[in-house]
């Protein structure tokens, strides 16, 4: 469920990557706080253990199929949050970097939406009051799967109004609900199993480990549901604020550098392409609202009348230029690029 | 199992790739990393439908592979191994916006394949900017320009150990797994009654070795800090790189030069 810089537009990535960003600093600091540097060559191993873990296949009884680990939860009864934050937070980083899963662009939103939920939701609302200060099997059983699944839930519907509100994909967001939540119940059911079993194996093999992870923890807790509160509401305010700003104007850059420039004519040109100096000039005309006319005559149905913004010009001519333009940048960027490369190379 | 060896051999490709000494390996990596964000976010920025605008920002990556003597294959492999989430979301597209918006003689393209195009071309070049970014950079540079920009050195130091860590446990879990599937019928997947006790073997495992590290670090004077040599400094070059790359993606986000191109070729109208 990591998301994809394709599916994303910049207003939506940038706000995640503030939310996750204010996250990081704060659980930062909330380690340094707590002088535990013990706990930082605990917290790169067990992000490498993570990281190796989620790439093991569990059999789901009955199915046939085979289910993941997310980590999260098991990071949060070890570490506590803040270090559980910024270990996935770390485990994610190197996931987009090194193998493309999510993307850069994207990554504030995936820490978000598989850090904070685990993190700062579901472990100290969940899991904390369910296992509580005396902890036994059956309260470690419900706890820990119980708050995986929230925090998988709570997880996939960010993805959902992330996607939404960046307005690429078409999905509507019902649809992509009922697509989303579903899914990573199963998921959840599985990773919360999953997660269960490890602990419970280190709850009876090392009984100290989880008791001194749930200690170190109480003192941390007390501070943290103001701050939460506070950054809840920031990032519903914002995401709030940001994401109407989004869907009344879908191009967020195009729109800061209208402003930025002042100049409104930007958006106003309807008209394609009329020659090599017009085009020049009008710059941004080449993505004028839409203007497919007869295209429009010979269409009997516009679903939902929702045509978007921007395809430019429709007319085969302009088309096949566009493919032959296509192609010559192409071509044109390996040729300079290779010359380059000669040039580079016999200094 | 597969998956986990390819994903160590690919840890591995790419850490060789960041040892090349080629000009592009030179940039200093805040330069790379700041000019990385601004191509994704331009790449981001085009419009839902824009397809032929897009394809002027392909000169970074093919400049980029080119200067930096990158090798295709495994960064295609990745790109391959990424692409099915992508398509699964966008496929919804042509299904939903069934607007017909192109004409080719009898033919029309719906707003919904436009879109979907569009959304490959944005996923080729974002995946494609990250590797390059990382297989110029290598994961120690990456960090110390993240400690540049003031990114909270916690989440640097964690960043890096766990990379070096990476290594170590990644073997011995294809070791264990590899073990586990020799001894059981079921192939790869891992049975449920022994979900808990093997993990959380390679858990405590993983514990007690952290706690070793962290003495061993402590008897050679670790103090909470980790320091890096490699300090290196921004000078003019890095400036140009950033400057003119930033230009280059602002002008092709305002200006469509394939069509310009195009229409150029075939004769305009």
């Amino acid at each position: 469920m990591h998301m994809a810089d394709a599916l994303i537009s910049p207003v939506v990535g940038g706000t995640m990557w503030l939310a996750t960003a204010g996250l990081a600093t704060y659980s930062a600091k909330k380690i340094k706080q707590g002088l535990d540097e013990k706990k930082v060559p605990l917290m790169g191993v067990l992000g490498a253990f993570i990281f190796s873990a989620q790439m093991i296949n569990f059999t789901i009884p009955g199915t046939g199929s085979s289910g993941h680990l997310g980590g999260a939860m098991i990071l949060a009864i070890l570490l506590g949050p803040h270090a559980a934050f910024l270990t996935i937070a770390s485990v994610l980083a190197i996931q987009a970097l090194f193998f493309a899963d999510g993307g850069l662009l994207a990554l504030g939103c995936n820490i978000f939406n598989l850090g904070f939920f685990p993190c700062f939701i579901a472990y100290p609302f969940i899991y904390k009051q369910i296992v509580g200060e005396r902890s036994n099997q059956k309260r470690l059983f419900l706890g820990a799967t119980i708050a995986s699944i929230i925090g998988l839930q709570l997880g996939a519907f960010g993805v959902v109004l992330e996607t939404v509100s960046s307005g690429i994909s078409d999905l509507p967001f019902s649809t992509f609900v009922l697509l989303m939540q579903p899914i990573h119940l199963a998921i959840g059911i599985v990773e919360g199993l999953v997660t269960t079993a490890i602990i419970l194996f280190v709850w009876r093999e090392r009984p100290e480990i989880i008791q001194k992870a749930a200690m170190s923890e109480s003192l941390g807790n007390l501070t943290i549901k103001p701050v939460l509160v506070g950054l809840l509401a920031f990032t519903l305010i914002t995401g709030g604020v940001l994401s109407w700003f989004a869907s009344s104007n879908p191009d967020g850059l195009e729109w800061s550098l209208a402003k930025a420039t002042g100049v409104e004519e930007l958006q106003a040109p309807e008209d394609g392409i009329h020659g090599i100096l017009a085009a020049i000039q009008k710059k941004v005309a080449f993505m004028p609202d839409y203007n497919f006319k007869e295209a429009e005559e010979s269409v009997v149905n516009a679903p939902k009348g929702k045509v978007e913004e921007s395809w430019p010009a429709v007319n085969s001519g302009t088309s096949t230029a566009g493919i032959v333009g296509a192609m010559m940048t192409l071509l044109l960027a390996g040729v300079i690029g290779k010359s380059l490369q000669l040039v580079v190379k016999r200094h | 199992m597969s998956k986990m060896e390819s994903y160590w051999l690919d840890l591995k490709q790419l850490d060789e790739m960041a040892g090349n000494r080629t000009v592009l390996h030179r940039i200093h990596p805040c330069a790379k990393l700041l000019t990385t964000v601004i191509f994704l976010t331009v790449v981001a920025s085009f419009s839902k439908y824009e397809i032929s605008g897009l394809f002027p920002m392909f000169f970074y990556p093919i400049f980029l592979i080119i200067l930096g003597e990158l090798p295709l294959g495994p960064i295609s492999n990745r790109v391959l191994l990424a692409l099915p989430f992508v398509i699964f979301i966008g496929i919804f597209n042509p299904l939903l916006d069934q607007n017909p918006v192109v004409q080719f003689g009898p033919f029309f393209i719906s707003g919904g394949w436009i879109s979907f195009l569009s959304i490959l071309l944005r996923f080729l070049l974002a995946v494609t900017a990250a590797l390059i970014l990382v297989a110029t950079c290598g994961i120690d540079a990456i960090g110390m320009a993240l400690l540049q920009l003031k990114v909270p050195k916690v989440f640097v130091i964690q960043l890096l150990f766990m990379y070096r860590y990476l290594y170590v446990l990644l073997e011995e879990f294809i070791r264990t797994i590899r073990a586990h599937s020799l001894r059981s019928f079921q192939g790869e997947g891992i049975r449920p009654r022994v979900w808990g006790s093997l993990l959380g073997q390679l858990l405590l495992r993983t514990i007690d070795r952290a706690q070793r590290i962290y003495q061993a670090m402590l008897c050679r004077g670790f103090d909470g800090e980790i320091r890096l040599i490699r300090q290196k400094k921004l000078v003019g070059m890095d400036i140009v790189y950033f400057l003119g790359w930033s230009a280059f993606f602002i002008i092709i986000r305002l200006v469509n030069v394939t069509q310009w191109l195009g229409t150029l070729l075939i004769g305009g109208y």
